[in-house]
């Protein structure tokens, strides 16, 4: 509009505009206020205070014996505790970085090199990797996803198959020199 | 409708003139069911779209009744099933017929949806109609997904942990998308809760859809196998009692088949591994889901390196749902002018190539993710897009279509009446 340059109010030819100005001012008002109430009705979906409020785990590692994997349930999941030998460590340890999906070195992974912990959670779609039995542990050692078909070695890390990340290693701490508490 | 109100018939009960006059119900209801033009060489293909319908009520129907027992609560939710299986009146009948109706419901409107794809009836003026039978498809999936947690089976609990995780593909906000579904960091009592709650209301999603998808096939009627448009009145007879009838016989048909799995085989269709309580900490060692989503699961699995930048995992649900999502555009992607394949031979040839592959895909999907399987299973995807995505743009430009007759009636009737004039 040529009168764009003087926006005199009053001005019969501004009207319009501050009709449309009006108008637009209305909308996005009714659009911010349907999205301020349309937002308690998503966010209640998300975890509430008592889902979020699960303790943590408090686990008393004492009676493991070398080698042995035990399974403890946090979160509704289960974490992987493994007990490693020397050798699984050196296993771990000795791989190039450079071969991984997800490089990352197994020092990053452990607090103390004997215990791994890591969330018994395959990072493709979920399920729990088998290799706490000791029976089917994969091609590297660690374990292997049967819906799948990935494969973990000795530090939780993806090796071959769909998951695109290493098992994950929860927040933990060690209280004491034999118990640990996760979360 | 309110234009037609001068054609609407007339009607001798004076309380259905009262009502008429002020809600035309019986008017809409006669235009949809008894004096509705249908065209006249429709075939028995025709069946399965009031067929799903009626599959939908009976799901409807023992559903409701299922979810007066049912207890939506992990420590009560598998026992709870198993008590409507024996302490229930008829709970198994129910059960059975819920379960197996699910299975049905697929079966039919798989069958729906290829009649749709080999007679073109997705075409101009029908694409919003096809457009709306895919939104009724991905709302039928979805709550048969969620119906099949709600026993809490370990096939229950898997198959919800595997599908709910496919969110977590999605870049940056995945995880947080799958907690929101989960409401909780696993697939536990705010996640049966929630999908119990969706699986009563999506049903009536459908319905709902069902009458926009009745409303726009009225409004430019059925296609048929001749993929021609009716040219006359002498091309249309009406609904009812032509088509009831011919609906009312399929029904029967249809029936039993439906009762020979309610009655004879009402685990077949299922997994053992169902009747095992949920065990968050035990994965069992195959997981498969309902044979109705197998070839979109073979697809998931087929994808096992990147693409480009795009990480394996988020390929493979890109592909699992671009695989439905594709057929939003078919309207589009298919440039031939000529509906039926009965005037398309090239086209009638890789209709069944596609059908197979959808088999092949389909068995693929239950059989463990290795070796040859996961080879056949990116030959098979790979075929199914190149199908949509390749085949028909071209098809419709190479292929020379037979000559279309001159009208519906013409093939039928003497060969003397194809001297018919057409209007």
């Amino acid at each position: 509009m040529a009168e764009t340059q003087s926006p005199a109010a009053g001005h019969p030819e501004d009207a319009g505009d501050r009709r449309d100005f009006l108008y637009l001012l209305a909308g996005a008002t009714t659009a911010v206020g349907a999205a301020a109430m349309v937002w308690p009705l998503i966010d209640s979906m998300n975890p509430s205070a008592d889902v979020l409020a699960l303790a943590s785990v408090e686990v008393d590692l004492s009676g493991m014996e070398p080698g042995q994997r035990i399974t403890v349930k946090w979160r509704g999941k289960p974490v992987f505790i493994w007990n490693r030998t020397e050798d699984a460590i050196e296993g771990a340890r000795s791989v190039d970085l450079a071969e991984l999906p997800d490089p990352q070195p197994d020092e990053e992974r452990v607090l103390e090199p004997q215990w791994l912990v890591v969330v018994g959670v395959c990072t493709h779609l979920g399920c729990v990797p088998l290799g706490q039995q000791g029976d089917v542990v994969g091609d590297y050692g660690g374990w292997f996803c049967p819906c799948h078909g990935s494969h973990y070695d000795q530090s939780g890390r993806i090796r071959r198959g769909p998951a695109p990340q290493n098992l994950v290693v929860p927040e933990y701490e060690f209280i004491d020199e034999q118990t640990v508490r996760i979360g | 409708m309110s234009a037609g109100a001068s054609d609407r018939p007339t009607f001798n009960n004076g309380l259905v003139r009262w009502v008429e006059h002020r809600l035309p119900v019986f008017s809409t209801t006669r235009a949809f069911l008894v004096d509705y033009p249908a065209p006249r060489n429709l075939s028995y293909l025709w069946n399965f779209g009031s067929l799903a319908g009626i599959v939908l009520v009976i799901q409807i129907l023992t559903g409701i009744v299922l979810a007066m027992y049912y207890v939506p609560h992990v420590d009560h939710a598998f026992e709870s099933v198993e008590r409507i299986m024996r302490d229930v009146n008829f709970g198994w009948l129910l059960r059975y017929s819920h379960a197996n109706g699910a299975s049905m419901f697929f079966i039919v409107v798989y069958i729906h949806m290829f009649r749709g794809l080999y007679y073109g009836s997705y075409k101009a003026p029908r694409e919003l109609l096809w457009m709306l039978g895919v939104v009724i498809l991905l709302l039928m999936m979805a709550t048969a997904f969620m119906g099949y947690v709600l026993p809490w089976g370990q096939m229950s609990f898997w198959g919800a942990t595997v599908i709910t995780n496919l969110f977590s593909a999605i870049p940056i906000v995945g995880d947080g998308i799958v907690t929101w579904l989960w409401g909780g960091f696993s697939v536990d009592q705010p996640t049966l809760n929630r999908f119990f709650s969706l699986h009563y209301l999506l049903p009536f999603a459908i319905v709902a859809v069902v009458m926009l998808h009745m409303i726009a096939l009225h409004e430019h009627g059925s296609n048929n196998p001749l993929g021609i448009e009716r040219k006359s009145p002498k091309d249309s007879i009406p609904f009812h009692p032509y088509y009831t009838v011919k609906d009312l016989f399929g029904l029967g048909v249809f029936l039993l088949v439906f009762g020979w799995f309610v009655f004879y085989s009402p685990n077949l269709l299922g997994h053992p591994d169902n009747y095992i309580p949920a065990n968050p900490l035990a994965t069992p060692a195959h997981i498969v889901p309902e044979w109705y989503f197998l070839p979109y699961y073979a697809i998931l699995r087929a994808i096992t390196f990147d693409v480009l930048f795009i990480p394996a995992k988020l390929m493979g649900v890109i592909l699992m749902f671009g695989s439905i999502l594709v057929l939003f555009v078919l309207p589009w992607l298919d440039t031939s002018p000529v509906r039926s394949a009965r005037f398309r031979p090239i086209y009638k040839l890789f209709f069944w190539i596609l059908v197979a592959d959808s088999v092949l895909l389909g068995y693929l999907g239950s059989q463990p993710p290795e070796g040859i399987y996961v080879v056949l299973a990116q030959i098979g995807t790979a075929y199914y897009f190149f199908h949509f995505l390749i085949l028909l743009p071209l098809l419709g430009k190479l292929e020379r279509p037979k000559p279309l007759p001159h009208s519906i009636s013409q093939p039928v009737l003497p060969s003397g009446a194809a001297a018919t004039p057409a209007e």
